[in-house]
Order: structure tokens, then sequence, then C-alpha cells
């Protein structure tokens, strides 16, 4: 399967730069082709024989299947897209704990859920006048989709406004910096305040390293298993007296849930 | 075209406790009700298999949808308010069958004789002097050992599981009707802490609960499985006492109970002075009913209430310039930035089992509640709990971290994981009191999806609702130096901490208060209105002040209480239930 995995090298010029090592290592679109398909398979089948649990599935048959769920949904530009993918690795990266924004799938989390009633704010009240200050993502008169949309590019602008380079092309040291500056609200973004899109950045970025796979994030369940999080355990009632930590396998939806 | 029906016995408002209460109590005496739910229809089938944090406590799923209706808010009488778009900065109130009532934790507390008496205890404790200006006390016309009965039925309709607190001797005419929850290292690690420094820990009662157990209505709750998904969820097993569980189930059976969902009450209809009807919207087809009854039972949640009846122009409007008039005032609320803030302690050698838990599972305390202190010799009136519980915490909202490591980066995920499983977190509560300049009115400039104005919160916190959280985070400071905790974060409450948008919570009251005199409240101890014999409001809306802890099981006392007052209303053939010149003169 992964020999029908065609990477596009168009699509990835910019992100497969070699200088962004982390970025390279972390995703399979960009080690593409076999390479990319053995490397994951063996990291994926070493897991799945050290895994007792009798109840997981979700580690089982993924060693050589493409991802068919990662493609984009909402944003049109790969070049937003991949400020995105830098911008949530700087938030969530990897290190020694495991994966990193990235591996986990969040930023195909994030765009699977801007492309949903999320991006475009459905439950929430849109009724105008949008008086008063901007100061969370629902204060503003832009939906969640256009608010990722105007924080990256904004993010970019600030990039080469100071380093004369692309985002993504940025040290990490640099990346850093101006999201520092968004976070502490010292950049102008249209509609919205650089903080109040930070925040939303931020919990988005959280929310894809640990929700349920279901969502295109916490990929194979890592996220939950760093934080040694076992999830839909149907009762703790025989352990929760203890004293002891008691580390459990992980129990996703799709092997919760009655079907 | 408004359609007219058939007229009924009682219409209610609301399918969460407290309409739910009257439901059931209604409909065993015979009396036809229909209930009139804004939400979807929902049963025990709709949880089975649904612990996903991201859709229900994350996207708060079963919370009030805000594209329909929300709440305007500002700070103080100059400003314009501005609506709260999102359940992301506010998660605010049940919506669906069986109301909040379905997605509560299960803290059942009851409050402190004081609370029921606040202006009275405070005079002849402390003289008038110590109120401050524009704090506004009152009494409910009612005291804490006539509602104890109501305490102790609400208790045994839900299973409560519990032990009586060792401070509160001589106050309860029964034990719980189920052992306490288990005991966790959590639990036990805080109960020492506490014992040790001479405080008088007990369980926290629990509506998840410790055994199956079948109530007097003949409705069965089961044994809680410890699964850790509580708060914001309804229980996959039948283990909670919820409205769904218990009071809808047994006015379900009696055959005189029809709840329509999807019914969204627009109006309180009257004539001459008596309720009619309500008028509501069928938000599936569009079409408009008025549905006609002996009795109209208003019990949906504080908003709700006190909108309804400024909508329908029963009662005067409070006035917060001059302080009159009534409907709107009191708003009083644990506010999730102010009161609902925890202390909290990492522990670099100990790992607790914090992905298990239930809502209701802990231990608190009432060593610095009201009646505990010595207000002389502080800058605060009330008091509060200190408590920790064991909700089994959940991956996307528990990323906390000792004070300096940053929110986001290397370090935060570092020690964000480290520290998942490594920690106590000590939770004050504290009694909110009311301000003459927090109150609520209708909005000028915001409507909801029927063209009516918006509910208008105006609200601003005190120096007297900081100074008490600064010093209950203090002594929950203490406890955890007790527990022997590396690192200890308060958070920090300074001058420039403020109402805003994400202040209000579940626990919000206020706007359809109860009391003695017709001037100064709008219902009476029946919860019946003043003005209007055969129009009662029910629920958290009754409040003058909020208690220092968790108020379902008060808005369950006042809705029995209500309920008997209803059954006496329509047995008697109508007139006021107390007498207003009597309690206008004491």
């Amino acid at each position: 399967m992964a020999d029908n995995n065609t990477n596009n090298p168009k699509n990835t010029n910019e992100v497969s730069d070699p200088g962004r090592r982390s970025f390279v290592k972390n995703t399979g679109i960009a080690v593409g082709g076999v390479a990319g398909g053995a490397l994951l398979g063996g990291l994926f089948t070493s897991r799945s024989k050290n895994n007792n649990n009798a109840n997981s599935t979700a580690d089982k048959g993924t060693a050589k299947e493409k991802r068919y769920e990662e493609a984009r949904m909402y944003f049109t530009r790969m070049a937003d897209f991949a400020i995105l993918e830098q911008a949530v690795e700087r938030i969530f990266p990897e290190d020694d704990n495991g994966p990193g924004a990235i591996e986990l799938g969040v930023p195909y989390y994030i765009d699977k859920q801007l492309a949903g009633p999320y991006g475009s704010n459905v439950g929430d009240y849109r009724q105008g006048p949008f008086k008063g200050p901007k100061t969370s993502a629902a204060d503003s008169s832009l939906d969640r989709g256009q608010i990722f949309i105007n924080g990256l590019r904004a993010m970019d602008m600030e990039s080469q406004k100071r380093f004369d380079t692309n985002f993504i092309k940025a040290t990490e040291d640099q990346q850093l910096e101006i999201m520092t500056d968004f976070a502490d609200d010292k950049v102008e973004v249209k509609g919205i305040t650089s903080k109040a899109f930070f925040a939303l950045l931020r919990s988005t970025t959280l929310e894809g390293a640990y929700c349920d796979p279901l969502y295109g994030g916490n990929r194979d369940m890592k996220g939950w298993k760093m934080k040694e999080y076992p999830v839909a355990i149907a009762s703790y009632a025989n352990m929760i007296e203890e004293d002891k930590f008691i580390k459990m396998d992980q129990v996703s939806l799709t092997d919760y849930q009655p079907k | 075209m408004v359609k007219t029906l058939e007229k009924v016995d009682v219409v209610v408002v609301g399918s969460g406790w407290a309409g739910g209460i009257a439901a059931a109590e209604l409909t065993k005496k015979g009396y036809k009700v229909v209930g009139l739910e804004r939400g979807k229809a929902q049963k025990r089938d709709d949880f089975v298999g649904s612990k996903d944090e991201l859709r229900y406590d994350v996207r708060k799923l079963m919370f009030q949808e805000l594209n329909k209706e929300t709440l305007t808010i500002r700070n103080t009488l100059d400003e314009t308010a501005t609506p709260n778009r999102s359940n992301d900065t506010n998660a605010i109130n049940g919506t669906a069958t069986g109301g909040s009532g379905v997605h509560w934790n299960g803290m059942v507390y009851r409050w402190l004789p004081t609370d029921f008496e606040i202006r009275t205890k405070t005079v002849e404790k402390y003289g008038e002097e110590i109120i401050p200006k524009d704090m506004q006390l009152q009494d409910w016309g009612i005291k804490y050992d006539e509602l104890e009965k109501y305490y102790d039925q609400f208790e045994k309709t839900g299973g409560i599981s519990g032990e009586p607190d060792p401070l509160r001797p001589g106050q309860r005419s029964d034990d719980y009707p189920t052992p306490p929850m288990k005991e966790t290292d959590i639990i036990r690690t805080f109960t020492k802490a506490a014992k040790d420094l001479g405080y008088h820990p007990y369980r926290i009662a629990s509506a998840n609960i410790s055994e199956t157990y079948t109530n007097p209505d003949g409705e069965t709750i089961n044994a809680c499985v410890y699964c850790a998904f509580c708060e914001s969820f309804g229980c996959d097993f039948g283990a909670k006492a919820d409205p769904i569980a218990t009071v809808l189930a047994t006015a379900n059976k009696t055959g005189n109970y029809e709840l329509r969902n999807n019914s969204y009450a627009v109006r309180i209809v009257h004539e001459n002075g008596k309720a009619v009807g309500i008028k509501y919207v069928d938000t599936e087809t569009g079409d408009e009913f008025i549905q006609p009854a002996d009795l109209v039972v208003v019990a949906g949640f504080t908003f709700t209430n006190t909108r309804l009846m400024l909508l329908s122009e029963i009662g005067k409007p409070y006035n917060p310039k001059n302080g009159t008039g009534v409907i709107g005032s009191h708003l009083t609320a644990h506010q999730r930035n102010l009161t609902h803030t925890r202390v909290r302690g990492f522990f670099d050698e100990k790992k607790f089992n914090r992905y298990a838990g239930t809502g209701a599972l802990g231990v608190t305390m009432d060593d610095f509640n009201v009646e505990q202190l010595d207000h002389t010799k502080l800058d605060f009136l009330h008091g509060f709990c200190l408590r920790t519980s064991q909700r089994g915490d959940r991956p996307i909202t528990n990323n906390h971290v000792p004070a300096g490591v940053p929110s986001w980066g290397k370090e935060f995920k570092d020690k964000s994981i480290f520290y998942a499983n490594r920690r106590i977190d000590v939770q004050q509560q504290n009694g909110a009191l009311a301000w003459r300049e927090n109150y609520m009115d209708l909005d000028l400039t915001y409507t909801d999806m029927f063209g009516d104005p918006l509910l208008r919160v105006t609200s601003k916190f005190h120096d007297q609702d900081r100074n008490i959280v600064r010093y209950a985070h203090q002594r929950g400071k203490e406890l955890l130096e007790q527990m022997g905790a590396d690192y200890i974060t308060v958070p920090e409450i300074t001058d420039e901490t403020e109402f805003d948008k994400t202040s209000l919570s579940d626990h919000t009251g206020g706007g359809v208060i109860m009391g003695d005199n017709p001037e100064t409240s709008a219902v009476n101890n029946y919860s019946q209105v003043w003005d209007m014999d055969n129009l009662f409001v029910v629920g958290a809306s009754s409040f003058p002040l909020m208690g220092s802890s968790n108020p379902t099981a008060t808005v369950g006392a006042l809705a029995y209480r209500a309920a008997e007052g209803m059954i006496k209303f329509l047995e008697d053939g109508g007139g006021q239930l107390v007498k207003k010149e009597e309690s206008a003169k004491a």
C-alpha cells in the first residue's frame, strides 16, 4: 500500500526543506514513498507487539495502511496549512515524552474542525453589531475558519517583516519569538486580537493532541499514552481505592461503543 | 396564527429538577400535566458510549445552543452590553429532557440555617453596621428547620450517598439513604491533612450513588461504576440521580404527564391578574401554540424564569438606580473566574490515579463556613467550603503546570504530562451575596431568534467578593502544604479581576426571589408569585443569595415545597398560600 503513496513533490517543496529536520522526521507525507511507509510501519508494528490490550484495535492493521483521511477539507492553500503545521508543532513539540502535534495529526484535526460546524460557529450567537473588545474568538465578527486564515497569514507577514523569510523557513527561535508576541497581543490581525487568535490556536492544538482519534487527531492514541490516560474504561470500581498508580492500556470510542 | 390547545390542569415550563419534581408530585395526585421543554428529547440510550471529551466537555453538546438565545453582559449601568456568543467562554445552562440535572456532577449539599435568615442572623450577631453599603441581604421567608423535610425528600428521591457534617449535629432528621462513595488516595491525603490541622472533613454527598437503590417512587438508580464521565455528560450506566431516572420516570408512569420537546416558551399568558397558560413555539415546525392551564409553573433556569417574567410583564421590574421593583434583582453566582477557582498542589514523588473518579467523589469541610467565622476580624461576610474531588481528569481540559511554567511549548508539554497524575486541587466555594447594581433586565439591542429582547446581565465584583476568595485560597494553600505538595499555585486575584463573559456558571441564581414581603420579593416560600396566585416560579431564580456550596439540593428542596403548595392550591380552590399582611409585618 505504501507504494501507492504518490507524494507530489510540488506540494511539499516548501515543507520538506532539509533545514527543518524535525518536520521531515515527523510527517509521513514529507518522508513519503516506500521509506516513509517502512519507517512508520516499523514503529506501528513494534508498538502493536508491545501492546497487550486485547480490547484495543486502534493499533492493529495500521502498519501499512495509507491514511485516506489526511487530505485538506478546509484549507485551500497549502502555504496556510504549512504555517499551521509549524505553529502547532511549536505549541506541542516532539520530545522525549513522545510525538509532537504534527505526528499526532493535529493539523488535519484542526482542518477537519474548521471544515465543520465549529469552524463556521454554527452553535453560536452571531447577530450583530459586533461591538466591544474582541477578547475571544467568539467576540470576533470572523468565524473560526476565517480567524485561522487571517491569523496564520499575519504570522507569515510578521516573519517576512522581521526576518525577511516565510514563517515556515524561519528558524525555530524566530518562530517562537513571533508566536510569543502573538500570545502577548503585540501583533495586528484583521478582525481579531493576536492574543485571541493564539488562544484559539493553542486550545485547538491541545484538542487535536488529546481528542479521540475518531476526529483525526491523537493519532493511534499516542497523546493519551504519553499522559497515561486510559479513557473509555467502563468501570474503575475495582481499583479506585488503590494507593499505587495503575497504568492501563487505552480504550478508544471505536473500541468502546457498541456496534 | 397562534393555536389555542385544550386546557389541562397544569402546564410546566422546563423538565429539569424543578419542573420534574413538580410534574412527579402533581401527576401522582392525578392532575394532568403538560411539560414544555425547549430542548430535544433524550433518554439514557443517548448516553451509552458517550465518553467523548471533545464533543461533550469541550464543545458542550448538552448545553443550551446559543444560536437561538443568549445573554448580553456588561459591568456597569453606563456601559453597552455585548452578547455572550459562544459556550467556549461560558457554560451556562442545560437544555433537552432533564435539563442541567442530567449533566451535573452530583454534589449534594444542604445550605446552612444562616443562609435562609442571612439578614436577621447577621444583624443579630454583628449589628447593621457590618453590612457594606449596596449589599443586599435578605431573608427567604422560610427557615432551615421548615425546609429540612424537603431536603430529606430530595435526598431520598436521589438515593444520595453521604455522611453527616460533624459541624452540623442535630440538623438532619434522617441519615443519607446510601453510604458514602469509595475512598481514594486523594481523599485520604486531604482528610489526613485536614484532621492534622484540626479541621472537620467529611465526604461530599453524592448523586452518583454508592449502591443500587430504589427510591420511594419505585425508581431504581444503579450503583456508580466510577467511570469518570459525569460533569457535562449523561450517565452511561443509569447510576446518577437525574430527573430522567427519577422524577420524570415517576411522572410518566402515572399516565398523566405529557412532555413536549422542542417547545420554546415565549410568554406567560395572563388576563386580569391571573395566569391563563403558556405561549410557546414548536421549534421544529415554527407553529405557535397557547397551552391553557388552571395552574402555570415556570421552572426553567434562573435566566429563563427571569426573562419570561420580564417579557410577560408580570411583577415590577427591578430598578437598580432607586432599588425599587423586584424582577431581575439579586443576581448571584459562583463565578468561574472567582469563586470557582482552585489552589493546585503538584507532587514530584506521588502519583495519583487522577483519570478515575466520578462527579461528586470527594471530601469537604465547613470549618470556614459562615457559622464558624467571626466576621468582625475579617474583611468579608459569609464563608466558604474547602474540598477536593476526584472527577476523573480528562486530557484536553487538564493541562495544569506549576507557576512559572509557560502555557505552551517544550517546557509546557513536558511538565503538563509529568504532572498529569501528580496533583491535588483544593477548591474553595464561597457564598455569593447580592449587590444593588448587579441585576438582570431586557437588552435594548440584541434579540433572540423570535425577535424578543435578550436578557441583559449587569454585574461587577466588589472588594468583599475578592477578599473572601483571597482568604480562602490561603487556607487551601495551608492544606496543600500540610499534604506535602512540592509546588502550590494560588490563583491571582487582583483588584482588576472582574466579572466577564467567563464568569457565569451553572450556579447562578436570583431574578425572581423568594421572601416574606411582596415589596422586596417576587414569590412566597411556596414559590407562588405574590401578584398572581396561580403562577409558581420555581428554581434557582428564587435564591436571594448563592450559598457556599452547590445549589442543586436547595433547588430540589424548594421544588418539593413548591409542589406541596401547588397541590394545596388546586385542592383548596386557589388563593395566596402565605398571607401578605402577616408576612409584610414580619
